[in-house]
């Protein structure tokens, strides 16, 4: 039987993300930085896995793109996208596809957080925010310029205190101004970077109360790499969480794999 | 979507009536703007207030619907944007109602906006307000009228009628303390439109108009009744263009006559297999108003195969329904004769009306989720589309209760939030990327781009 070898390609708010597969393993990955020109941002990133996995365009039979950005690849080369699906069909088949128990995904992303029910590797039901980016990496690494720490030293920052104090404005502008204050307050690093981390996990697992919380709950996108957000999320949602391999893969990955399948 | 794929496409032709409705809405506009040239009166109230009652003063009486004047606002946004800009800086928050917002906006600006989209100078003031009190907004959308338009040097006298006498949660018969609550509040206001405008009322005038009420909202209950076959002859965006008439003159003999004329070319159209979207193989109901300024989202359905056959809200708001002995819901019957006396056409009138199925939802969201259930099943839907719709209070009232009852029916929903009347609640192409997401977990593909 031939080999069937696919892509997956998930142009992201901030980052693209690629993941070539053969016979459902993956081969390589690769992501990078989204820039003003996405088409030539995705071709960069997906030439660069296409090599890694000591391939060349020709060898891929199927590709599918993800992501806001994934019309910009859409039947334009290099990559030549054969087919789009929005993230929440993608993300859904990945999570299967890593911990095949999956039954609540969510993806917090860079500007974008979801929480989809899935039934074999389906959606059931899915809730995304709406309009605002209080929930989503943007708000950490915007609260990190603020705080004037590194956006990775975020998460183990505020793993160090063990304080509660709440931040209630609703929106990544406002919350920026009470950040200021709480800056102003005295109020140590630790502390608010745990606030922030707190007021995230407070409004994904809101949202995703929305749709219901149903063992086994598989956390993806870059947040998930983020162990300041986990632990809330895990509080907020009474739950324990699966974080996969390479989580900000996840949705790249499921699209590589809705490739592999087109008869779906 | 690169493939094309194959499905079944069903004939389609525009509405022979189309452009009927047009003229009679336009000409409703004119109408009112015009009044005081033609010696007649002009009166201001919402559009599920007790139209037929001022109707007793005379054939030359001409109102403006409160709703439907804001969702026109709202459908041209560069005027709609104007009005939002002098409630706000007149001091009125962006969270109140949508479309009373785009409505005081219009007499603060001094402007009038007819239905092509011009905008006449001079905002036609009221004779009187005849209003109804159902919701938070209702009875304050007019009392800040009548003092707008004191600021403008014109004192406008206002009758509210309270409505909100609950709905009987088994669907059942009205309650006659609570009619009588109604009936003799209308009486009183018959006395005091006499007064105020100091014409003789003509209970004949009254029994007609009663009559043509009745006629028209049961009449546009069959047309929606009619959608229940596949392919549906009618889509939700068409709809819109329809059912207004009943929120506009639904006491008027030219709001029955067109009804009649719409109801039996529906029925051609069933009979003949005619389609509103040829490509229909998904069938969806909506809820609440829509955000007027984008119903390009009904299109974008369209390119899913997916057509809107319409919603509790337009089937509800100006139609009468009733549940039959074996569960379904079928158009409210007629009353067997035509009232004949003032207190017959009362009584009548308000019997009919407290059976309006969008009246049901402020009191119990169990009797929202049930009719949707009976839609559903019923017109063969195979998902609802809820609009979050910020908008407007009362229709959104309980809205997160009915998706969870629909969901936990078995009945796939998507949410999404939005505005009736004002665009900067909307985000259009974040609504169309979920709705494709959710197209696409129903197993859809988009047909074309």
């Amino acid at each position: 039987m031939a080999e069937m070898m696919t892509a997956g390609v998930d142009v992201g708010a901030k980052f693209a993300k690629v993941v070539i597969l053969k016979d459902g393993q993956m081969l390589a990955r690769a992501k990078a930085l989204v820039g003003f020109d996405v088409l030539k941002s995705a071709s960069d990133v997906f030439e660069t896995a296409v090599k890694d996995a000591g391939l060349s365009r020709g060898d891929i039979q199927r590709v599918v793109a993800t992501g806001m950005g994934r019309n910009a690849v859409l039947q334009k080369p290099p990559i030549n996208a054969d087919e789009s699906v929005s993230e929440v069909v993608a993300d859904a088949a990945g999570a299967y596809q890593v911990v095949p128990t999956v039954k609540t995904v969510i993806d917090v992303g860079a500007e974008e957080g979801r929480g989809i029910k899935v039934e074999g590797g389906k959606v059931r039901d899915f809730v995304i925010n709406e309009r605002c980016a209080a929930g989503a990496g943007t708000f950490v690494e915007a609260m990190a310029r603020a705080l004037e720490v590194k956006v990775e030293d975020m998460g183990p920052l505020s793993l160090k205190s063990a304080n509660t104090i709440p931040m209630n404005a609703q929106c990544c502008v406002f919350a920026e101004s009470e950040v200021v204050s709480l800056i102003h307050s005295k109020i140590s690093k630790e502390d608010i970077a745990k606030a922030i981390h707190d007021a995230i996990a407070g409004r994904i697992s809101s949202m995703v109360l929305r749709v219901g919380v149903e063992k086994d709950v598989v956390l993806i996108g870059g947040c998930a790499l983020n162990p300041g957000f986990l632990a809330p999320l895990e509080k907020e949602l009474h739950t324990s969480i699966i974080v996969p391999e390479f989580p900000e893969f996840v949705s790249a990955l499921g699209a590589a794999v809705i490739a592999a399948n087109p008869a779906r | 979507m690169k493939a094309a794929i194959e499905v079944k496409e069903y004939p389609s032709e525009p509405l022979k009536c189309w452009e009927k409705a047009k003229n009679l809405r336009k000409d409703y506009y004119d109408d009112y703007l015009h009044a005081h040239e033609k010696g007649g009166l002009r009166w201001a109230g919402g559009a599920w207030s007790f139209s037929a009652i001022p109707a007793g003063l005379g054939e030359d009486v001409y109102c403006i619907t409160g709703e439907p004047y804001g969702a026109t606002v709202a459908f041209f946004k560069d005027f709609a944007s104007k009005c939002h800009d002098a409630t706000e800086a007149a001091g009125f928050p962006r969270t109140l109602c949508a479309y009373m917002r785009n409505y005081w906006g219009s007499i603060l600006l001094d402007k009038y906006i007819l239905t092509e989209g011009t905008v006449v100078d001079g905002y036609p003031a009221p004779d009187f307000i005849w209003q109804d009190h159902i919701c938070c907004s209702h009875g304050k959308w007019y009392q800040l009228v009548k003092w707008l338009e004191k600021k403008r040097g014109k004192e406008v006298p206002m009758y509210s009628v309270d409505v909100s006498v609950g709905y009987p949660s088994d669907f059942s018969s009205e309650e006659d303390y609570k009619v009588s609550y109604i009936v003799e509040q209308l009486n009183d206001g018959i006395n005091w439109l006499e007064k105020v405008t100091g014409r003789k009322y003509n209970d004949s005038l009254l029994c007609d108009a009663v009559w043509n009420e009745i006629k028209a909202t049961s009449l546009w209950a069959e047309v929606c009744a009619l959608n229940q076959a596949i392919p549906a002859p009618l889509d939700e965006k068409s709809m819109y263009s329809l059912y207004v008439m009943g929120t506009l003159m639904k006491h008027r003999p030219e709001c029955v006559a067109f009804y009649e004329t719409l109801r039996n070319e529906v029925k051609d159209r069933v009979e003949r297999g005619v389609a509103a979207v040829s490509t229909e193989r998904f069938r969806v109901i909506t809820d609440t108003q829509p955000p007027w300024g984008f119903l390009k989202i009904f299109r974008e359905m369209e390119k899913y195969g997916a057509v809107s056959v319409g919603s509790l809200y337009t089937f509800g708001l100006i139609g009468m329904w009733q549940y039959q002995p074996d569960g379904t819901w079928t158009p409210k019957l007629m009353p067997p004769r035509k009232p004949q006396t003032r207190d017959e056409a009362l009584q009548a009138i308000v019997r009919w009306t407290m059976h309006k199925p969008e009246w049901a939802h402020f009191y119990e969201p169990e009797l929202k989720t049930k009719m949707m259930e009976s839609i559903v099943k019923q017109w063969k839907v195979n998902a609802v589309l809820l609009h979050y719709n910020r908008g407007c209070e009362g229709l959104s009232l309980h809205i997160a209760e009915n998706r969870f009852g629909l969901i936990q029916a078995g009945i796939p929903v998507f949410p999404f939030e939005g505005n009736m009347g004002d665009e900067r609640d909307f985000d259009l192409a974040g609504t169309m990327a979920r709705l494709s997401a959710f197209f696409e977990s129903m197993g859809l593909k988009k047909l074309r781009e």
